[in-house]
């Protein structure tokens, strides 16, 4: 059993394992912070954007002046953002029988595994997952699409360039394997691929291994997979979470006795505490609007936006922001919030138990009706008649560098009234900010990310106890900001194997035993003995029929006497298979009951010699030699067949057969 | 080997018990619509009088929402007693305990009758309520697990495998193969169950396509109000109301008609609300467009109000409840009966002895509470638009599970008696029909399961020849019964774990042949002969001058006596006697030959 790794990245991971003779690769995250490096995509033309000095390499070289842009000191691809991709070279993707996805942010790089690589397999997941993993491909594309790059760098990625290059994009994985966004038309192939599955559905794959979902805690939709055959049982966490926020609390009992446990999405910021951000979100929030500036508050369109707005619908009242807009800006930001009230067998109890009344689960719906909340697919059109200041705006893309985030930063950026607070984790709040330099508008950083952290899944651990553990290799040393925090990475008892992008592990498996059915006819007809207290064996000889990776024993057909043929061999042929072989033998021949029922079958004339290790018994009228020792007996007798078949079942009465 | 006892030929009251692998399940706990006194609740006393039901059954499932399949849960419950587990949908667990409490206030309120189950019963029996998810397997004990399949019939409701070990039943509930046009048709895997439950209310009748009956519908609606006449549907509040509201709204819009349509009691608006919120239960096409246009927010219909009844010119009035038995329905039939321009339009079965069931069967003169006649002078139409499995989609039920008995509930005798037949015919499977309070035993022989070892089930039984998966293979092996637990394992492998020594029984003999040239080349002689005739044999020639031929030794030597004469030491194990005797055969045949 192997597992090849694709992505060195802790949180998106894209694993394949290869059990069983099955091939099924684990998340397909897409590691998007390589949009960092690249300049932001206004959505109105951006005079201090276009006019950036562009970026003189150290060796005066000029072939790529048109290509990059200095901001600040720091360096941007002056072009339409990539993104870096699981490793696609370190097996043939068309030979993956499955992918199962775990949460939606670990499927955005589907459609460059399933399209255009030969896959012609399936794709699992929950229906909340899909949906929403839809709306924000959905998101991506169209915020890249509808902003048409004229010049773009093209020389970068060639290898004369790679020395002369930033050093940002330097230490970079491998940036030759970046690529460009997909189309609608990739995410659509992509997305049809899909067989949606609920928690705790057990699924067989070829008969071979069964594949069950299990609630993860962290998102709508999102599970952790166990992979199992009868004897063995792999889990994969993947994005999980113990807080109480709105999805259906995890799973965890089912994942205990797994030989291999495959860790991956903890927390990407272990030392802030979700709670703690989400109050100081409030207050930030909150001082802004009352000082008479706006909040902009870069996020994805589904996720912990739920929360902020829930946690905002309690928070409105108490901090009198009750004529304050808020408005949620995304091409499917109405999509969204719909979607997030029609998933109650997904939620967590309190929320399920509203449904019954029935009442949306999500308070947003009261939001919007009141109007408090109004949501718009883009800045332009309805928002800029409707628009009013202060305001807070929640919108994407949380990485700055497209979607009508942009257009805020550039609008509010120079005033020190306005906030942006940061609640998404996955991009450096630094770097995102970095081509926006100089800022005036003030910048609260509040990652909120609900994943375990490092106390909580040691004791999961514990709890769990595998045989074996796979994880990043992140998890196994504290970050390298902060290398003094032992606390900060794993601390486990079972072995541990650590993995980096392009690691091959061959995970410690031994199969013995495989599952197989007995007709009862077959049963009927077999004949046990008991051996030991409680213990009966009986021998089997049967036909064994396999069909789609299932074992049936059925009783043997009956032996069917071989023509006479004129071939002899072919005559062999049958008779070797078609006959059971002669059981195996066990036990110790007792002398002196054998040389009686030698007497008992008229041979009297029997010498006997005693050796080291046993006696020799000779025949003498009939010339035979039986040598008798615990465990062995050797006949030796000349041309006399029906002598040699009466001294055998002689001997074979006081033995064992097996 | 399984038990059915409980329901029957009858539709109306479901109530199903199911005893597999020792595991009791009780599948639907109805109640009989038709009755006003204790036959409405199954007899329960059949399980209490061993004892109490808690301990009897090991859970109880409710495969959806309309009163006979659930009617009776809280009197099961609360007042018979029972604290285990009860199993049904998210949409089932949200409705449910509406339509019983609305069932309660028409029984307890409006009629004044006692010994009936109180408000706070319903909601101390939901609490007993685990909500299940499609498809999601349930275990409801080390052995009993569950799984729900979509049913289609109406919102939430859904059909239940029950599987102990290797022994499995389908219950359907009742079902629909068709989508309409708020729900979708019922699906389920091949799960090759023991047994399939399947109701069979429309056993017989193969129905006409849905397109047809709704224009059928729309028609008879337009004319009746194009005339001025009122046009009364009864319902219940969930369910086919859904599916005709969308119907006349599109209607209604497409023929820009002006006509009042109303929606009678509160629970409307409500309802319409449970479907909005649990879209993901209704077909593809509204789950598609919902947040462009929620098909459940409707334009033209609006809330009706009693006052109504009286108002001049046409209307609709969608009332509840649907068999006219009590409620809104009959009091707005009664005001309309006599009228022959007016019609009532009966979307659905109507169980024995209530109005519905008496006006669809030409009865027009009504005998009312006291000594008052009701004459029917109005239209009566019966359209089925009951969401059933008609006789060709149970068919396709049977053909998609492959289930190795079937067993027909919640029918007519005579219907299910046609269909059973047919059953048997095409599928050539038992096919059963118990009635009410009969029990059925089923027998099933299920394969039993057994652990290989993974070195035995990878030998090959010819050596070097590649396995054709096609080619049944034999397998030969020892079967280790120990603690519960069986494995089959190879004897070497069986002697080993059972500590025994294996012992070695072996034969010596010698064969004396003719033959002059040296003892090299009669060995050499004898190595290739049998290489061209043992072909699936393993044949070695050993360094030492001996061959070997699986574990046969054979070496040669001259007699002292004779030089011309061979002495063939043979030696071999007991396992390969019969190779020996085939290999001897070949020897000396092929001398013989040689000499002759």
């Amino acid at each position: 059993m192997k597992l090849y790794c694709l992505s060195g990245h802790p949180t998106l991971p894209c694993n394949v394992l290869k059990f069983k003779s099955t091939t099924i690769m684990l998340d397909c995250g897409l590691d998007m912070t390589s949009v960092l490096n690249f300049i932001p995509l206004p959505l109105v033309h951006s005079s201090r954007l276009s006019t950036l000095p562009s970026w003189i390499m150290k060796d005066g070289n000029t072939i790529l002046e048109k290509g990059f842009k200095d901001c600040a000191g720091r360096v941007f691809i002056d072009s339409l953002p990539e993104f870096c991709l699981p490793e696609k070279e370190l097996l043939d993707l068309s030979t993956v029988d499955v992918i199962l996805i775990s949460n939606y942010h670990c499927m955005m790089a589907l459609p460059y595994i399933t399209e255009h690589t030969g896959f012609t397999g399936t794709v699992y997941t929950t229906e909340p997952t899909l949906q929403i993993a839809r709306l924000l491909m959905e998101e991506l594309v169209h915020f890249i699409e509808r902003v048409p790059k004229d010049q773009s760098a093209v020389y970068w990625k060639s290898k004369e360039m790679w020395r002369l290059l930033p050093s940002s994009l330097k230490d970079a994985v491998d940036v030759t394997t970046w690529k460009p966004c997909y189309n609608i038309q990739d995410v659509n192939a992509a997305l049809s691929k899909v067989q949606l599955v609920g928690y705790s559905q057990k699924i067989e794959l070829f008969g071979a291994v069964q594949i069950t979902p299990l609630s993860s805690g962290y998102s709508l939709g999102s599970c952790n997979w166990i992979i199992q055959s009868h004897y063995e049982k792999v889990s994969c966490v993947s994005g999980s979470s113990l807080l109480t926020t709105h999805p259906q609390p995890m799973e965890q009992s089912s994942l205990k006795n797994s030989d291999v446990l495959i860790l991956t999405g903890l927390t990407q910021i272990p030392t802030a505490n979700p709670d703690g951000m989400l109050g100081e979100f409030c207050s930030n929030l909150a001082m802004t609007i009352r000082s008479g500036g706006n909040v902009l508050v870069p996020c994805y369109p589904s996720g912990v936006v739920y929360d902020l707005l829930e946690c905002l619908y309690q928070f409105i009242d108490s901090a009198s922001l009750n004529s304050t807009p808020f408005y949620f800006i995304s091409p499917v930001a109405n999509s969204s919030l719909e979607f997030s009230q029609i998933f109650a067998e997904w939620l967590c109890q309190s929320k399920q138990s509203k449904v019954y009344l029935p009442e949306p689960p999500f308070p947003h719906a009261e939001l919007i009706q009141t109007n408090k909340l109004k949501h718009y697919s883009s800045v332009y059109g309805d928002f800029s008649n409707d628009f009013k200041q202060p305001c807070v705006v929640f919108t994407g893309h949380p990485s700055l560098r497209f979607g009508d985030v942009v257009h805020f930063m550039e609008l509010w950026g120079k005033s020190s009234l306005n906030t942006i607070i940061f609640t998404e984790p996955d991009f450096s709040y630094v770097d995102a900010l970095a081509p926006f330099q100089p800022l005036a508008m003030k910048c609260v950083y509040c990652p909120i990310d609900t994943r375990l952290n490092f106390i909580q899944v040691n004791k999961l651990l514990k709890e769990l106890q595998p045989l074996h553990l796979v994880c990043p290799e992140q998890y196994t040393q504290p970050p390298p900001s902060q290398v003094h925090r032992s606390d900060l990475m794993l601390d486990v008892q079972m072995p541990l194997m650590a993995y980096k992008r392009c690691s091959v592990l061959t995970l410690p498996f031994r199969r013995s035993f495989e599952r197989i059915e007995i007709l009862p006819q077959l049963a009927d007809s077999l004949m046990p003995i008991e051996m030991k207290p409680g213990v009966s064996v009986a021998t089997i000889s049967a036909t064994l029929h396999s069909k789609d990776n299932k074992h049936v024993l059925q009783p043997p057909l009956k032996t069917m006497v071989p023509p006479l043929s004129k071939k002899r061999k072919r005559v062999i042929e049958e008779s070797t298979e078609l006959k059971a072989p002669k059981p195996l033998l066990s036990g110790t021949i007792p002398v002196e009951l054998f040389l009686a029922t030698l007497h008992k079958n008229g041979i009297t004339e029997v010498k006997m010699e005693d050796t080291s290790e046993g006696h020799i018994l000779h025949l003498q009228e009939e010339d035979t030699l039986i040598q008798l020792e615990d465990d062995s007996t050797h006949i030796i007798c000349d041309n006399n067949e029906s002598l040699r078949s009466t001294l055998r079942d002689l001997v074979l009465r006081f033995l064992q057969k097996l | 080997k399984n038990e059915i006892k409980g329901a029957g030929q009858d539709v109306g009251r479901s109530c199903i018990l199911v005893s597999i692998g020792g595991k009791n399940v009780m599948l639907d706990c109805g109640m009989h619509m038709g009755f006003n006194d204790d036959r409405r609740f199954p007899d329960f006393s059949y399980i209490t009088q061993n004892g109490r039901l808690t301990e009897f059954l090991d859970c109880v499932i409710v495969s959806h929402f309309h009163l006979d399949h659930c009617g009776a849960l809280p009197y099961m419950s609360e007042m018979v007693g029972y604290d285990g587990p009860i199993y049904m949908t998210h949409p089932t667990k949200a409705i449910c305990p509406i339509l019983l409490e609305d069932f309660r206030k028409i029984t307890v309120d409006k009629k004044g009758e006692t010994n009936f189950f109180t408000s706070q019963m319903i909601k101390d029996c939901m609490k007993k309520v685990t909500a299940v998810n499609l498809h999601q397997t349930v275990q409801v004990d080390d052995e009993l697990e569950i799984k729900a399949y979509y049913a289609g019939h109406v919102l939430g409701a859904a059909m239940f495998q029950i599987k102990v070990g290797a022994e499995s039943v389908v219950y359907t509930g009742d079902y629909n193969m068709t989508p309409d046009r708020h729900l979708g048709a019922a699906w389920i895997d091949k799960c090759r169950p023991d047994i399939v439950i399947s109701e069979s209310t429309y056993a017989t009748t193969i129905r006409d396509s849905k397109r047809c009956r709704e224009r059928d519908f729309l028609k008879k609606v337009h004319e009746t109000v194009e005339r001025g006449g009122k046009v009364l549907i009864p319902v219940f509040a969930l369910g086919r109301a859904q599916e005709l509201c969308i119907l006349l709204e599109t209607f209604w819009e497409r023929m820009n008609l002006k006509a009042p349509i109303y929606f009678s009691t509160g629970l409307t608006e409500k309802a319409n609300h449970y479907y909005k919120l649990f879209i993901t239960w209704t077909n593809q096409k509204i789950r598609k467009t919902f947040v462009q246009r929620n098909m459940f927010e409707f334009k033209h219909i609006k809330p009706f109000d009693r006052s109504y009844t009286d108002n001049p010119g046409p209307m609709v009035v969608f009332a509840t409840p649907g068999m006219l038995h009590a409620g809104q329905s009959l009091q707005i039939f009664k005001k309309w009966a006599g009228n022959d321009k007016n019609m009532v339009i009966l979307p659905g079965y109507c169980v024995q002895g209530t109005v519905g069931y008496k006006i669809l069967n030409g009865q027009r003169k009504l005998e009312m509470e006291g000594r008052n006649t009701l004459e029917v002078k109005m239209q009566v139409e019966y359209m089925s638009f009951s969401a059933h499995a008609d006789a060709k989609g149970i068919m396709q039920l049977i053909r998609m599970a492959e289930p190795r008995n079937v067993l027909l509930v919640h029918g007519e005798a005579k219907k299910m008696e046609f269909l059973k037949q047919k059953i048997e015919q095409e599928f050539s499977v038992n096919c059963y029909m118990p009635a009410n309070g009969e029990t059925t035993t089923i027998t099933t022989n299920p394969n039993i399961p057994v652990d290989i070892s993974l070195s035995l089930l990878k030998r090959e039984s010819v050596p070097g020849a590649l396995p054709d998966p096609k080619k049944p293979r034999i397998m030969h092996g020892t079967l280790i019964m120990k603690d519960n637990s069986l494995r089959l394992v190879s004897s070497e492998q069986a002697l080993k774990e059972l500590g025994l020594v294996e012992h070695h029984l072996r034969f010596t003999c010698r064969v004396h042949i003719q033959d002059p040239h040296s003892e090299q080349d009669t060995l050499n002689k004898i190595y290739s002969h049998l290489k061209t005739v043992l072909k699936d044999s393993s044949i070695q020639h050993l360094p030492d001058g001996t061959l070997m031929v699986e574990s046969i030794l054979i070496k040669v030597s001259t007699a002292s006596e004779d030089p011309s004469t061979k002495i063939l030491l043979v030696s071999w194990t007991y396992q390969v006697q019969d190779l020996r005797r085939i290999l001897l055969k070949c020897i000396i045949q092929s001398h013989l030959a040689e000499i002759s």
